[in-house]
């Protein structure tokens, strides 16, 4: 287990670290990019082609590949239907996102920049979480919780 | 072109995407997950049980502020404006934690990994909260909330 965790630790570094110099670390940034009517900051438009291009290319080789580099399997998203969960939940989600300019990956990161308001978000964010865990008509094919976190 | 790019970092932005989609290939190629920042905090937190093995989402959400304080300790202070109050996070919270759960994803794992994938749900996923993002914003500037 020490190698797969090496990896998500990598990773998630390398992740943080393209946040902070990116810029999406900056809500007045990411809101800058959504103010389309407005000061448009095209900033997010190089981020996400930045970080399309090696993920293009991984998806071509895991193509050839038979098994992960330190894991048994690939487990990968296999659901291919639009329903409506699809849509309402990204329709929410970018309307949280333009109003505090902030998604779960800069605001998680930005704890190590500006803890205080990362944190209020980062909270509400686990609690709007926890409460589509709590409604059943949001939730569906996912299990009970861990017996270990009740 | 110059005029809207004067206060936008392309350069810096084009580095940073190349290392958060590099990173997005190390959890597809090394451990063969996908790089979902909802996801993983889901699972890490305990909300979900669905999901990556809970020590790599543990592992994977640790790495996000290891990664920034890095810059901010190799490059020196990283920009961030949090010119909004604590409702506007607090709201933002909430919506972004249910709106991500409903939705299986957000700008990670639908953005980047599901576009790259070009998956039909990730492409209609992106679409629909980079609109909605842009009529909010647009709509507080409208009604004077602007930051």
């Amino acid at each position: 287990m020490r190698r797969p965790i090496a990896f998500a630790l990598v990773a998630g570094t390398l992740f943080g670290a393209g946040l902070a110099v990116s810029g999406m670390a900056d809500p007045q940034r990411v809101r800058g990019f959504l103010d389309l009517f407005g000061a448009w900051d095209p900033t997010l438009a190089f981020v996400m082609g930045g970080a399309l291009i090696p993920m293009a290319i991984a998806w071509r080789i895991q193509k050839r590949m038979p098994t992960p580099m330190a894991a048994e399997r690939f487990t990968l998203p296999t659901a291919r239907d639009l329903d409506p969960r699809l849509i309402g939940g990204a329709a929410l989600f970018g309307i949280g996102w333009g109003v505090a300019g902030l998604c779960p990956g800069p605001a998680i990161a930005g704890l190590a920049i500006a803890p205080v308001p990362a944190a209020i978000f980062v909270v509400a964010m686990l609690a709007g979480m926890i409460l589509h865990r709590l409604l059943p008509a949001a939730r569906v094919k996912q299990p009970a919780l861990e017996a270990s976190n009740v | 072109m110059g005029d809207i790019l004067a206060n936008a970092m392309p350069v810096q932005g084009l580095i940073g995407g190349l290392m958060i989609g590099t990173a997005s290939a190390i959890m597809l190629l090394g451990l063969g997950r996908i790089a979902g920042v909802s996801g993983l905090a889901a699972r890490a937190t305990g909300i979900t049980v669905d999901g990556a093995p809970r020590p790599l989402a543990i592992a994977f959400v640790i790495g996000l502020p290891l990664g920034a304080a890095l810059v901010t300790f190799l490059t020196g202070p990283v920009e961030a404006r949090f010119e909004q109050g604590a409702v506007a996070l607090i709201i933002g919270g909430l919506v972004v934690g249910f709106g991500t759960r409903l939705g299986s994803g957000c700008t990670s794992g639908h953005g980047v990994c599901g576009m790259s994938r070009m998956s039909a749900r990730s492409l209609i996923a992106t679409g629909t909260f980079m609109i909605t993002g842009f009529v909010t914003v647009a709509a507080m500037n409208a009604m004077g909330l602007g930051q």
